[in-house]
């Protein structure tokens, strides 16, 4: 593990051979936000659900308007004009950079600079699509997206936009308290990080799992035995203080 | 420090900071943002050094990323920014790129007149545009002395009409468009083939002496969907310029830089197929209008684009 120098914005420092889709976007006050992006299948899958309601609306629409004759097929085709080339365009300002299919995935579209998607960006995202739709389903938009560090197809590479997954914080960051225990060895600012971590994540581990993880902490048992997982939330409490 | 005092000692700070960004903050509320926010900055780079645990940082991560959005987000109303637009932004862009205007223009028009000209002096040129049923059917759409003009026999609805020409023309317009990211060769071909069927078409009726429907349906319009094509053209081939030759940029800032003219063009020319779909829809196709009336209103309209492009958004402040 790399020793910590100061200054250095740690957690954002990756150990050599390692993939990671982070990209960092340093803000004018000096602090790296870290954005996720994410990759074709994630994608599809929400461009998949937006299809599928545009469709049903077409759809519901043909039976609404198919009883105002010639008026209403009229509407239609400015209907479906206007679901075709401009509903992504509607929800990336209205929502927050997020389709109703984006949102179920847990997408959203930002600007490279982490700030929320503008009209211009918008509009040529979306209008680009005909040529990323080429030659069929999106191939040379899928094309792109994985020859690039950032998942941007060419809509995103001319506008200059990101999709990226939503990270919500997770609740419960409490730690449960334990009666703190000091450990027996010292442990370097990333182990120490590595055992709190590990006991807040122990609401979402199965026991079995909890375990197997805490058994790798071998030189945080007692007796040369492995540490169970109670120790380790006990040496995390002691180290959060 | 451990993360716990940390913790204790900042949380008003991060809580008050949320309660800012929330829709009911109160102006006072509002005011202490910026300190708060650069307080919250600090946090996480402190919380960062001191490798505190994961789920510190990501609540401060997201904290300060939302903060980063309000603080950076775009903030001007819309009104005033289309007003800006019809104004300054869309002329100005314009001018900005007269030559590749220029080179739609002449891809678009070049071939629209020779199919004018060339069925006049050869009658069959016009099918290696055009396949025998469709000049057919557009005989049938502008036969002399019709009420409706440029329409089937069957379309009896303005409202239907004005939709189709939306629907169709705006489409092919982002189409021309788009087609620009593929190296300028999209757009291209597509402005080429359109003037030669839309030559081909008025060449043809002209020959066999339906030159009046024909001309006096297409005046009215002609002004601002002919335009808009070619400015469709133009901003593809904005696009397509910056892949082929991006200079001293990578491609992307090439994208980028060329996308601040393109998406004005592309926005004002959809505006402009809106428009000449209207016109389309409910003036030209009524028969009973004369034709000189016709002509003088298409005139009238080809003057008044010419110089909007030419001389709006010039001058002082401009």
């Amino acid at each position: 593990m790399p020793a910590l120098r100061s200054g250095q914005d740690a957690s954002f420092s990756e150990p050599a051979g390692v993939l990671d889709t982070l990209r960092s976007v340093e803000t004018p006050e000096g602090i790296a936000l870290g954005l996720r992006p994410a990759g074709p299948l994630s994608r599809m899958v929400a461009w998949l659900i937006d299809a599928i309601l545009r469709f049903a609306a077409v759809y519901v629409l043909v039976l609404g308007l198919s009883m105002l004759g010639r008026f209403g097929v009229g509407l239609l085709l400015i209907a479906v004009f206007l679901l075709e080339w401009l509903y992504p365009v509607a929800f990336e300002l209205l929502m927050d950079g997020q389709t109703i299919g984006k949102r179920a995935m847990g997408l959203r579209v930002l600007c490279d600079d982490a700030t929320p998607v503008t009209l211009s960006a918008s509009l040529l995202r979306n209008l680009l699509r005909a040529v990323d739709f080429l030659p069929m389903l999106y191939g040379l938009g899928v094309a792109a997206m994985l020859t690039n560090r950032d998942f941007k197809r060419l809509g995103d590479l001319a506008a200059g936009t990101l999709v990226v997954y939503v990270v919500r914080p997770r609740r419960s960051q409490a730690l449960v308290k334990a009666q703190p225990l000091t450990p027996p060895v010292a442990l370097e600012a990333e182990e120490q990080q590595a055992v709190v971590g590990f006991a807040e994540r122990m609401v979402e581990l199965s026991p079995e799992r909890a375990r197997e993880l805490a058994a790798l902490a071998e030189p945080l048992g007692v007796h040369g035995l492995a540490p169970t997982p109670e120790r380790l939330v006990r040496i995390a409490s002691w180290l959060t203080g | 420090m451990k993360q716990n005092l940390f913790l204790t000692r900042n949380e008003p700070d991060w809580l008050a900071l949320e309660q800012t960004l929330t829709k009911g903050a109160s102006q006072e509320e509002r005011a202490t943002f910026p300190r708060l926010y650069r307080r919250a900055c600090q946090h996480l780079a402190v919380a960062r050094t001191r490798l505190y645990s994961l789920g510190l940082i990501e609540r401060l991560e997201y904290l300060v990323l939302s903060a980063h959005q309000r603080l950076y987000g775009s903030g001007t109303t819309h009104r005033g920014r289309l007003a800006g637009f019809v104004a300054r932004d869309f002329p100005q862009a314009v001018r900005r790129e007269w030559r590749l205007v220029l080179i739609g223009a002449l891809v678009f028009y070049l071939p629209l007149v020779g199919m004018l000209v060339a069925p006049q002096l050869d009658p069959d040129l016009v099918y290696t545009v055009l396949d025998p049923d469709t000049a057919k059917e557009i005989e049938s759409m502008y036969e002399p002395g019709g009420d409706r003009i440029g329409e089937s026999r069957d379309s009896d609805s303005d409202t239907l009409m004005f939709a189709f020409y939306v629907y169709n023309n705006t489409s092919i317009g982002f189409r021309t468009f788009a087609g620009g990211l593929l190296f300028g060769i999209g757009s291209l071909f597509i402005l080429l083939y359109n003037g030669l069927v839309i030559g081909a078409v008025g060449g043809h009726l002209t020959r066999i002496g339906y030159g009046e429907p024909f001309w006096s349906f297409v005046a009215g319009h002609s002004a601002l969907e002919l335009t808009a094509v070619v400015l469709s053209g133009a901003a593809g081939l904005r696009l397509g310029l910056a892949l082929i030759a991006p200079g001293r940029h990578t491609r992307a800032e090439a994208l980028h830089r060329g996308a601040s003219s393109a998406v004005p063009i592309i926005g004002g020319a959809a505006a402009m197929f809106f428009a000449a779909a209207f016109i389309e829809g409910f003036w030209s196709s009524m028969g009973f209008i004369p034709a000189q009336i016709k002509y003088g209103v298409g005139l009238t309209l080809w003057a008044l684009v010419l110089a909007y492009f030419a001389l709006q958004g010039r001058g002082r402040g401009a």
